[in-house]
């Protein structure tokens, strides 16, 4: 009929955790998608939003009427406290503000179209945008999807020293046009799990302030990565108090557990108010040629939680629960794997943080994994230890430890 | 560190024209002021209205405890498969042949900006979006950000506050081939103008090989009825034409906030349509991902459990019928103000708005002396009137007019 469309290639992650579904093998382990599982390998529904749900649910006085396109006021002003701290200077110096958007990536769009926008002249689609070396796969998407014709990578992972190429992150940065846009990870990074540390992310800061670069936080796992929100927000409020204009893409999915509500947040850290508000009243436009306004579900149950000291200190708790389990799965990974022998270091496996690692593994390793051991994880070796539980650990274990020593 | 910013050419944004009734709106102190520009139902008191139905639904998901993992890149699933059987009735051949696609969206500018983004890419013929005019203030940008031309075609006649259908028939009749017409499937917005069904079969007659993309943001607020709603839409695919379509659950169920909606795609054969799918969703992924799920649960529950069914149609009824019965009252009050002019469009246009044919000078006017609130164009926002306020509003209109 009118459309010649080709059938597109599934997302690759999306397809993992299908094929694992169809699997029958009673011991198959998913170490896929980037989603939290209880030590029974369960989704978790976080007590305190399961508490503030029948708050909500409760409230008479609350009705589904449309939220400014900007979104919840509370939310965003909460949101943007939790990454930048209740005290810093910028929000102090009124020249922080937000957009409430559909998850981290919805935050990731709408920065990334206004950039396209507005960013280095006036619909610059040439801006080279820079995303690390492997990056979360969707990065380019997006930013391509806006407009911009130039996406590259920047070196980020060492695959030999399994560790971070700081002289590769370093001279991308020294080498790269003026003004290019960096995409940074915020902390926990994805797939690698490997962070700069604090004098590293002073050296990147240093180069990209001298260099006029662009920085650009894509903050998911506040809170999840070390268990402590002041930790894991370490880089972005260093960012910010060198005095960098930037914007944060802050996700509630992993550190509230709410995936499938769409809450997100892009914070965005001006010169100053005039300049804030110039910059929120277009990327309103933006936001109302998309989806018009946000959800508000999602964004209500952060808000009562963010803004309620009781309520927030159980999230807290509840945070450094899931923050504590996976710590726990990789000590006891690293302890097994060395215990069996397994040829290799597996000392990135506790230097490593947050919810992935990057095992090392090879394509021919992973495959052998998945076929022959109905263990699911990404081609690039990158697992889950989400995935991890106390009675499927062994399992894993011994499996890497053929996988290593039977295929290379 | 310099004062220098990266922001300093980036100009303000022009305030949105219905916002900015709102922000007067909310400034004014004069106590009997009316906000009509609002396109949100109210309720007889003039408040929001939270329906039953979606309580009841809200409370039977709550109990079920349910899990937050991620939804499908196209939503949930038994959403969308009834929000597809609501528009096109669930004996439709399209459904039972499985030759259509429909993805749960961010409401009805979510599926509007999918579906521009899928023509852009996909279309094969010109990329010219024909709309109505006028048409609703947002369908411009969203098309023309996605890439595609926007151009019009003849539908409101100022002159009879009506359908232009002469002037729509020629127009279209000269639209160049394989172009894509946009209509409004029921409830015109901004005009409440809806051509009738013979005038909607001499439509879906022309022989221009026009791809139909119909927005459907009110099944059921319009007559009342979700199957007479949805009448020109079943029409059109039974005449042929394999039409694309989006859906909002913002009004019918007051799910406004929540982000309701669905994009279908109807296609040649089931293959077609799972290739089409593919590509949708590679489309969303790199705008949000995979949509909210909460008011998809909300509404697949109430589609899909009989009881609330049946009580979701008898409260979309009672908002229907409550917005005539406020323009019945509203032209008896100008009528028995001595009013000479003709306000029988007020009763024959349909839906949540109004095109009263006032001009900007008489809207002004009832701004500035009477503290009501409207958009420049005339039209109002029936929601907003009560059986409270109908009486002051029609002594507002008739002061302005006379």
């Amino acid at each position: 009929n009118i459309f010649k469309v080709p059938q597109a290639a599934p997302v690759a992650v999306f397809k993992l955790t299908q094929d694992f579904n169809n699997d029958q093998f009673p011991n198959k382990v998913n170490l896929g998608v980037g989603a939290y599982r209880t030590d029974e390998g369960q989704p978790w529904v976080l007590p305190v939003v399961k508490k503030v749900e029948k708050i909500i649910v409760h409230d008479d006085r609350l009705n589904h009427e449309y939220l400014p396109i900007l979104g919840l006021p509370e939310f965003r002003s909460s949101a943007s406290k939790i990454v930048l701290g209740d005290n810093s200077p910028a929000i102090l110096e009124n020249r922080v503000g937000a957009v409430q958007c559909l998850g981290g990536t919805g935050a990731l769009k709408i920065g990334a179209e206004f950039l396209r926008r507005f960013y280095n002249g006036s619909n610059n689609t040439k801006t080279p945008i820079y995303v690390s070396a492997p990056t979360w796969e969707n990065h380019n998407a997006v930013f391509s999807s806006a407009g911009f014709e130039d996406v590259r990578p920047y070196r980020y992972w060492d695959a030999e020293k399994r560790g971070l190429d700081l002289a590769g992150f370093l001279g991308d940065l020294e080498s790269c046009p003026e003004h290019s846009v960096f995409v940074l990870h915020a902390c926990a990074h994805n797939p690698t799990g490997t962070d700069p540390t604090q004098e590293q992310w002073k050296q990147i800061a240093e180069v990209m302030m001298r260099r006029k670069l662009f920085a650009f936080f894509d903050s998911a796992y506040q809170g999840f990565a070390s268990g402590s929100l002041e930790k894991d927000a370490w880089a972005v409020r260093y960012f910010v108090s060198s005095g960098f204009e930037m914007f944060c893409a802050q996700s509630f999915s992993k550190n509230f557990g709410l995936y499938n509500e769409r809450v997100g947040n892009l914070t965005v850290v001006a010169r100053d108010a005039d300049n804030l508000k110039r910059v929120l009243s277009q990327m309103e436009k933006v936001v109302r040629i998309t989806w018009s306004n946000p959800p508000s579900q999602g964004a209500r149950i952060v808000t009562i939680t963010l803004t309620s000291p009781e309520l927030f200190s159980e999230w807290q708790e509840n945070v450094k629960t899931m923050a504590n389990r996976v710590l726990l799965m990789r000590s006891q990974l690293k302890a097994k794997l060395q215990a069996l022998g397994t040829p290799g270091t597996w000392d990135h496996i506790t230097d490593q943080i947050g919810m992935f690692s990057f095992t090392g593994l090879n394509p021919k390793q992973v495959e052998y994994l998945v076929k022959e051991k109905h263990i699911y994880l990404m081609a690039s070796g990158r697992i889950n230890m989400c995935g991890l539980t106390t009675k499927n650990i062994d399992y894993v274990a011994e499996s890497i430890h053929e996988a290593v020593t039977k295929v290379q | 560190c310099t004062r220098y910013s990266w922001w300093g050419g980036v100009q303000m944004g022009p305030p949105d024209p219905i916002l900015g009734v709102t922000e007067a709106f909310k400034k004014d102190t004069n106590p009997k002021k009316m906000n009509l520009g609002v396109g949100a139902y109210r309720d007889d008191q003039g408040k929001p209205f939270v329906l039953s139905c979606v309580r009841k639904a809200e409370a039977i998901i709550a109990a079920k405890q349910l899990d937050k993992e991620y939804l499908p890149i196209g939503g949930l699933a038994e959403f969308s498969k009834a929000c597809a059987q609501l528009a096109l009735g669930p004996e439709n051949e399209v459904l039972k042949s499985s030759r259509s696609v429909t993805v749960q969206t961010i409401s009805g500018t979510g599926s509007l900006r999918i579906g521009a983004n899928f023509l852009a890419r996909f279309h094969p013929g010109p990329h010219d979006v024909y709309l109505p005019k006028p048409s609703w203030g947002n369908h411009t940008p969203i098309f023309r950000d996605a890439g595609m031309q926007l151009k019009a075609y003849r539908y409101y006649e100022p002159s009879t506050c009506g359908f232009d259908f002469k002037g729509a028939l020629d127009d279209i009749s000269k639209i160049p081939e394989q172009s894509i017409i946009l209509l409004h499937a029921c409830a015109h917005n901004p005009t409440g103008v809806d051509p009738r069904p013979e005038q909607w079969k001499e439509i879906a007659d022309i022989k221009r090989n026009l791809l139909v993309f119909f927005d459907m943001a009110y099944q059921g607020f319009a007559s009342g009825d979700i199957d007479r709603d949805a009448w020109a839409v079943r029409h059109f695919i039974e005449n042929g034409h394999n039409i694309v379509l989006s859906q909002s659950f913002a009004k019918n169920m007051g799910l406004y906030g929540e982000r309701v909606g669905g994009f279908t795609v109807v296609c040649k054969d089931a293959e077609e349509a799972k290739r089409v799918e593919s590509q949708l969703k590679i489309l969303i992924r790199p705008i949000y991902s995979n949509p909210p799920v909460n008011g998809a649960r909300i509404a697949a529950t109430i589609l899909n459990t009989p009881e609330l069914r049946s009580l979701w149609l008898e409260e979309v009824h009672g908002m229907a019928n409550r917005i005539i019965k406020m323009r019945e009252q509203l032209v008896a009050g100008l009528k028995k103000n001595g009013s000479s002019h003709n306000w029988q469009h007020v009763i024959d246009q349909i839906g949540m708005f109004c095109f009263t044919g006032l001009k900007p000078e008489q809207v002004e006017r009832l701004t500035k002396e009477f503290s009501v609130y409207m958009t420049k164009d005339g039209r109002i926002s029936m929601a907003g009137v009560t059986s409270g306020n109908v009486g002051y509003l029609a002594d507002a209109i008739h002061a302005v007019t006379k």
